[in-house]
């Protein structure tokens, strides 16, 4: 197996807007052109704020947005048009935002569990005891499995995320903002299990987030979106010591730090008359982000 | 501390869930001195939004309870004097600015007349006179001290026309209408984008300089913290278990729960290993 675990090459998904009649009036593209690749064991973190179309990509990534141009490739094999179903089956799992509201309240935990397992055609004898693997693995006692969410705290539940989507051994997993509904010493206990699962199965893992320090921390690798397209990427180090766009630049200068040294890393704001890069997916009337800081 | 223009004092609150009661705030006591900056932080549950909501009387009674303690502002104890009194400070002399700004309006009223509204009470209470215009005049004056571009058009809009970072400036407008001496922010920035957060902050820390404002920043984030305080109160399961100047505390923390929440913050100059399994238990 050699080649990336992950390329995607000129993405793009343009969205109608329909005007109040709902007759289609215009497009917005929420992701332009977007290429990128991840090398198997690696973390890519994709880096943006609301509205960059970080999510969408996930979502096209995991079939369940369709994409208006561009190739996705999983493992060398072209899964562009295949919906959320077989050939992405057991290679590819996305691990959500919000724990709360990604566990459905009224199963238990070994109920939520099984719901991939059973889909997916594990053997059902067997399907206790890997509930309870799956748990261990997330470092959960067994017990967990009768339990319903809210007897639970977010870590916790965000770990029986993680479990599920472990069900099926993927290859690669799609964190959209895993830990930003947590507190930060649950959130390093988090991203350590994650790292430590990551090797231990040999786990990709594509890392969407708005936190640029939980993302040098934790990305060997990152793309900075902006307005759907990616101005920025390259090694984490190297992005976030030397930024080249006033994009990455404005981000990096806005992150709250708590040392001298760090303060000492964000780059002086980037002139405002500087390139601005506009577009038509802005509300009328709406700063960029660039605008913003101006004031 | 002399002359603290908030002091609480010993604060104990207990919340009755299922009959049992639940002690939430244990002998919590904090000052803040007139125009100054201090920082109130904590992690989920560990008490800093109920201390809030007690300096600013809007504690639910039940299931909550003050079972002790004294909360003063410029000397007078808030939690024994006349309500009318009380309710004359709220929002006037002492106001605040809530966490989710968009939830925090109403989006069936323009912004100019939510204002408008605010203001009207603020007078009725304090007892001041004041036509109309006169306080449309008020509204856009203070839309324009948070910097918004067109502060007649942002009183027209309503909340769904502005961003949440414009519905942020227009709830730090709010706060500011009756001239407040001490703002408490909760959270100020946790629900906006990074750009948007620091732009907030920033106008926050213009605000405080401009007006003479005492700030209180209520937070879970130590970057925030250090960035718009000079004395900082570290809150843990109802308790405040450290305190002291910011830059001091930050160096050198003596508590080991604020060691360990120093140690998880992830820095912008990397450096943090993580999958060492020990930690992950």
């Amino acid at each position: 197996m050699s080649g990336p675990m992950l390329r995607i090459e000129n993405l793009t998904k343009t969205f109608p807007v329909r005007n109040a009649f709902g007759r289609i009036s215009g497009e917005v593209t929420a992701v332009d052109n977007v290429s990128f690749s991840i090398e198997p064991g690696r973390v890519y973190g994709l880096a943006g704020e609301s509205g960059s179309g970080k999510s969408t990509i996930a979502r096209m990534i995991m079939g369940l947005t369709r994409p208006t141009a561009g190739n996705i490739y999983l493992d060398g094999l072209n899964i562009t048009d295949a919906g959320s179903g077989r050939s992405r089956r057991g290679k590819v799992q996305m691990v959500f935002q919000n724990p709360g509201s990604s566990l459905n309240a009224r199963r238990t935990i070994g109920q939520s569990i099984s719901v991939p397992l059973d889909a997916h055609g594990h053997p059902r004898h067997d399907r206790a005891r890997r509930i309870d693997e799956l748990l261990e693995m997330v470092q959960l006692p067994a017990e967990f499995a009768e339990r319903y969410p809210h007897e639970l705290s977010g870590g916790q539940k965000q770990r029986v995320a993680i479990a599920r989507a472990l069900a099926m051994p993927p290859k690669l997993l799609v964190l959209d903002e895993p830990t930003s509904a947590l507190d930060v010493s649950v959130q390093a206990k988090v991203i350590d299990l994650l790292v430590d699962l990551g090797r231990r199965l040999d786990l990709t893992f594509l890392f969407i987030s708005h936190d640029l320090s939980l993302m040098r921390n934790f990305a060997q690798d990152v793309g900075v979106l902006y307005l759907g397209r990616i101005v920025e990427a390259g090694a984490t180090a190297d992005v976030f010591e030397k930024p080249s766009h006033d994009y990455t630049k404005l981000l990096l200068a806005s992150v709250p730090v708590m040392s001298a040294e760090e303060e000492a890393m964000r780059p002086a704001l980037p002139l405002v008359d500087g390139e601005v890069l506009t577009s038509d997916r802005l509300p009328v009337g709406s700063n960029t982000s660039f605008e913003r800081l101006e004031q | 501390m002399s002359e603290a223009l908030l002091s609480v004092r010993d604060l104990c609150v207990d919340f009755t869930t299922y009959g049992r009661p639940l002690s939430v705030l244990k002998n919590v006591s904090l000052d803040v001195a007139a125009q100054s900056q201090v920082a109130l932080v904590g992690e989920t549950g560990s008490g800093k939004t109920v201390t809030t909501k007690a300096i600013m009387g809007i504690l639910r009674q039940p299931p909550a309870t003050i079972t002790a303690g004294r909360i003063l502002y410029d000397g007078r104890d808030l939690l024994t004097m006349p309500k009318k009194e009380r309710l004359a400070l709220r929002g006037t002399a002492m106001a605040m600015v809530f966490q989710d700004p968009v939830r925090s309006l109403n989006p069936v009223f323009s912004i100019g007349d939510q204002m408008r509204t605010i203001l009207k009470y603020a007078d009725r209470r304090l007892g001041r006179r004041r036509t109309r215009t006169q306080r449309m005049d008020r509204v856009l004056e203070v839309l324009g001290q948070v910097r918004m571009r067109e502060p007649e058009r942002v009183a027209r809009s309503y909340p769904v026309m502005l961003s949440g970072g414009m519905c942020q400036r227009v709830l730090i407008a709010m706060s500011l209408l009756s001239e407040p001496r001490l703002l408490i922010a909760d959270e100020p920035g946790t629900a906006l984008d990074v750009t948007t957060q620091a732009q907030i902050l920033k106008l926050l820390k213009k605000l405080v300089q401009e007006q003479h404002l005492a700030l209180l920043m209520i937070t879970h984030n130590l970057g925030v913290v250090r960035e718009t305080s000079n004395y900082v109160y570290v809150m843990h399961k109802g308790k405040v278990v450290e305190q002291g100047r910011t830059a001091e505390l930050f160096a050198e923390p003596k508590e080991d729960y604020t060691r360990q929440l120093i140690a998880a913050v992830p820095r912008l100059t990397g450096g943090m290993t993580f999958g060492t399994s020990e930690a992950a238990r």
